[in-house]
């Protein structure tokens, strides 16, 4: 039976080794901050960590991750503390629906791990999820906040 | 091919179950000699407002949360006139089920047409004035001094003449006993502390730790999930599926036929319920809409841009006739295609059917026609039914429709006693829709030898969104008055910004099987580009800046938020080397709005949006900082549909499937907004659709002032057009 590490805690996972890390996290785990949106990589709305590398966990398979560090929206605050890209935006009240963030979020916090002063341009190439509600103006300008937190 | 209305009885179910009629508001109801309490206990002060023991002020929302903040601002509404602490404010929604066994006392709870706020505005800042009454009252009886010694202010009751203080939640059982007052003074918004104030939303800290639950992510004890197919072809019907195939797969439980057309698996879990429909053979007759292509419907609407028999949406004086007269004529065809809301959150719903009561849980805009869908599929009475509405993650006017709900309890009807959670895939989702209309225009414009517009006919062509979904809404003889948002002469919804003496704007109806839907901006994002492009072409073809034509003849108002953009941008001076400028300016959703775009377009094609401008006149402001936000948002869905959005139909179906088909715009490709919000008092407009209709035009132009190329048919991916 795989063994998958969630958040710093290990998981017995008796599903099929094909079902999507996705999938894994929402039903079997009952974890639901990580976000079905397309299946296929294309929204970002799944992205979690995987050995710290924001990854798309709707086509990542089970069989794929298992003994490997996987972080999710629900585990980025650490001991009760805002990571400061959730900080940013709280203060900067970004999310409208709400439902593509936890992808952002975790793309962000990624992407001030490689890049801790991105410029726009650094932004504009990393962070290709979608969001519909059009928060983009927003996550710029909480990005930024972040990286100068 | 035209396709016949049918006529839906649903939104007149809840009415005509609402026993008396009309709207009894929950200020106004008579209360019996016992309190109304909240679940945990509390009193209500009026079914808008409870109050509990440690200060809390549990504000009720009747509309539906979808991301455009009207949830916020309802509250900052009836906080504004409760003269509470805001920072003890939090809300709750009650149920469809709950306002009609009180007759209807949260009155319309659907949220679309960007109406959330200014349909409901009055009665909620009522229902706060009122409890505000009532608490003042309670604490002046306990102290034996009339009322009018008394004042409130940040949840705390004061006695001026002996210093007493109380606060709201001691005295909120008393407050709740007392009879509601007759007569209702509001503030005058000038005099707002809390309204008109650009706060925070009340919804963020749990959308940013994964805490917030949406519809898809309900867990009940003993819950199902079901994965469904519908038929590709919207009319289509089930031949065959071949059950046996899929039942020893991991997990399954049940496959389930679903109305005529659609096939459900219920499994254990989502994905194991997605790869057994996955699986599952299933045969369809698409019906003679299986012969429709995109290409027959371009020509069939084609067909309407000249054809003799239109309905009239806004006429003065001879257009026509002006027209032929002119010295000189300009005309052109534009069109635009079938788009999807694409919401990030898929369609989903969890039902729970029992013998004797039916409930549903999930995202809806419409809780109200969610109900009726819920009484009507399981066959039970509407008070043995109810729909508890969650957060939607994106709405854009999707979630008012109930095919997704009827599925969900014809499902949950078929394993009673089992709560099961239907979810849609995303390719189901795409292939699914109620599409923003398709349609085609055609713009005729006489000049006169002073260079005077003489006449001016716009002539639509295409579907129709109350033929599609509410039958009920057409006029007698069959037109859609919706048609013509922002087109006719004298709406507060949105009339059209000029006045030319020969005016002539009409619609030939033309309606295929594939369904249209209320979109975000519904019919002002195309009507907004057939005018305000071709004003441009119209400016441009007499040699005048298009400021100056547009100002010529627009009315006061509408010609207010153009100029404040044109000054914000420094119309009067030119670009920096290489930007171009295209304006916009619409009426839309009882709002003004304008826009100007600047871009650069290389020579191949690559398109760099600049800067946006953009102004909106909603009347009144109530949260300027989520207005910004709800603007700079609306230009990404404006802009996507502009470059991406195009849902084309092959064999009666649906071709795009996913985001890989059916792109949405990225970081990277948005441009910086500056909202310019200039309430001016005295009407009440709406927010999150109307600054939609404004982004596709604004960049259109600048793209022709780039370029001296018109492109006058929408997505621009198929124009040459790509983002550098």
């Amino acid at each position: 039976m795989p063994t998958l590490i969630v958040n710093g805690q290990s998981h017995n996972v008796d599903v099929e080794p094909d079902t999507p890390l996705l999938w894994v996290l929402r039903d079997t785990l009952g974890m639901t901050g990580t976000k079905y949106g397309c299946g296929i990589a294309q929204c970002g709305a799944c992205t979690v960590h995987i050995n710290g590398v924001a990854t798309r966990s709707c086509s990542v398979q089970l069989s794929d991750v298992a003994g490997k560090e996987i972080t999710t929206i629900e585990g980025l605050a650490a001991n009760g503390v805002l990571h400061k890209v959730q900080q940013a935006w709280l203060e900067h009240d970004v999310p409208q629906c709400g439902y593509c963030q936890s992808g952002m979020i975790m793309a962000v916090a990624d992407l001030l791990k490689t890049k801790p002063k991105p410029t726009d341009a650094d932004i504009d190439a990393a962070i290709t999820n979608i969001c519909r509600c059009g928060t983009f103006q927003q996550v710029r300008a909480a990005i930024h906040a972040a990286a100068n937190a | 091919m035209n396709y016949a209305p049918k006529f839906d009885r649903r939104s007149f179910v809840i009415g005509a179950a609402a026993v008396g009629g009309g709207l009894a508001l929950g200020l106004r109801l008579p209360f019996g000699p016992d309190i109304v309490r909240a679940a945990d206990g509390s009193p209500e002060v009026n079914a808008w407002v409870v109050i509990r023991p440690d200060d809390t002020v549990v504000i009720r929302i009747a509309r539906s949360e979808m991301g455009q903040g009207s949830l916020t601002g309802l509250a900052q509404l009836v906080a504004e006139e409760l003269e509470c602490d805001w920072t003890k404010v939090t809300t709750e929604y009650p149920t469809p089920g709950q306002s009609l066994a009180r007759k209807r006392v949260y009155g319309d709870m659907s949220t679309g047409g960007s109406r959330g706020i200014r349909t409901s505005h009055q009665y909620v800042r009522e229902a706060g004035a009122a409890a505000r009454t009532m608490l003042i009252q309670a604490a002046a009886n306990e102290w034996k001094v009339p009322a009018s010694e008394c004042s409130a202010a940040n949840s705390v009751i004061t006695h001026q003449a002996s210093g007493r203080k109380t606060t709201y939640g001691k005295v909120a059982e008393a407050a709740a006993k007392l009879e509601a007052p007759k007569d209702i003074k509001l503030k005058d918004p000038k005099d707002w502390k809390i309204a008109g104030k650009g706060l925070k939303r009340l919804d963020t800290a749990d959308k940013l730790t994964g805490k917030q639950v949406y519809g898809i992510d309900i867990k009940m004890p003993g819950m199902l999930v079901a994965a469904i197919k519908d038929s590709p072809v919207r009319t289509g019907k089930i031949k065959s599926f071949d059950a046996a195939k899929v039942a020893g797969m991991p997990g399954v439980k049940k496959v389930v036929q679903v109305g005529d057309s659609g096939v459900a698996v219920i499994a254990d879990s989502y994905w194991r319920a997605h790869k057994a429909i996955e699986a599952l053979p299933i045969v369809w007759d698409p019906g003679e809409a299986g012969k429709v292509s995109s290409a027959s419907i371009a020509e069939f609407l084609k067909g309407g841009l000249d054809a003799e028999q239109a309905f009239v949406g806004n006429k003065a004086g001879d257009a026509k006739g002006a027209v032929a007269g002119a010295v000189r004529k300009i005309e052109a065809v534009y069109s635009y295609p079938y788009q999807n809301h694409a919401t990030m959150e898929p369609m989903n719903m969890t039902a729970l059917y029992t013998a004797d009561k039916c409930e549903v849980w999930g995202p809806t805009q419409n809780g109200e026609a969610a109900l009726a869908a819920v009484s009507e599929e399981s066959g039970l009475p509407i008070g043995k039914c109810d729909v508890h509405k969650f957060l939607c993650g994106g709405g854009f006017g999707r979630r008012g429709r109930v095919d997704y709900v009827r599925q969900a309890v014809a499902i949950a009807k078929q394993m009673p006693g089992t709560p099961i959670k239907l979810i849609w895939s995303r390719e189901e989702d795409m292939t699914h829709c109620g599409y923003h209309p398709v349609t085609q225009a055609k713009l005729t414009a006489g000049v006169d030898a002073a260079g005077n517009v003489v006449g001016f006919h716009m002539r639509i062509s295409g579907q129709s969104i109350a033929a599609s979904l509410a039958p009920e809404r057409l006029d007698p003889d069959g037109r859609d008055t919706i048609v013509f948002q922002g087109l006719t002469p004298n709406s507060p919804e949105g009339n059209f910004g000029y006045t030319f003496p020969n005016l002539l704007i009409d619609h030939a109806m033309r309606n295929t099987h594939v369904l249209a839907g209320f979109w975000r901006g519904v019919n002002v994002n195309h009507n907004a580009i057939y005018t305000e492009c071709f004003i441009d072409e119209v400016a441009d073809a007499l040699g005048q800046d298009k400021l100056a034509f547009r100002l010529k003849f627009l009315k006061p108002k509408h010609a207010a938020v153009l100029k404040a953009v044109a000054d914000k941008v420094g119309w009067s001076t030119p670009a920096p080397q290489g930007v171009y400028r295209g304006l916009s300016q619409y009426m839309a959703h009882a709002s003004y709005v304008a826009a100007c775009a600047e871009v650069l377009v290389s020579p191949q094609g690559g398109l760099k949006m600049h800067r946006i401008v953009a102004a909106i006149d909603p009347g009144y402001a109530v949260n300027p900082a989520q207005i910004e936000r709800q603007v700079a948002g609306s230009f990404v869905f404006g802009l996507s549909a502009l470059l991406y959005g195009e849902c084309t139909v092959k064999d009666g179906a649906i071709e795009q499937t996913n985001f890989d088909t059916y792109n949405s715009l990225r970081i990277r490709e948005m441009p910086k907004v500056e909202v310019i919000v200039m309430p001016s008092g005295g009407f009440w407009g709406g927010v999150g659709e109307p600054t939609v209709s404004v982004a596709a035009p604004a960049v259109l132009n600048a793209i022709f002032a780039a370029t001296g190329k018109r492109l006058r048919s929408i997505p621009l991916m198929h124009e040459g057009i790509r983002t550098a």
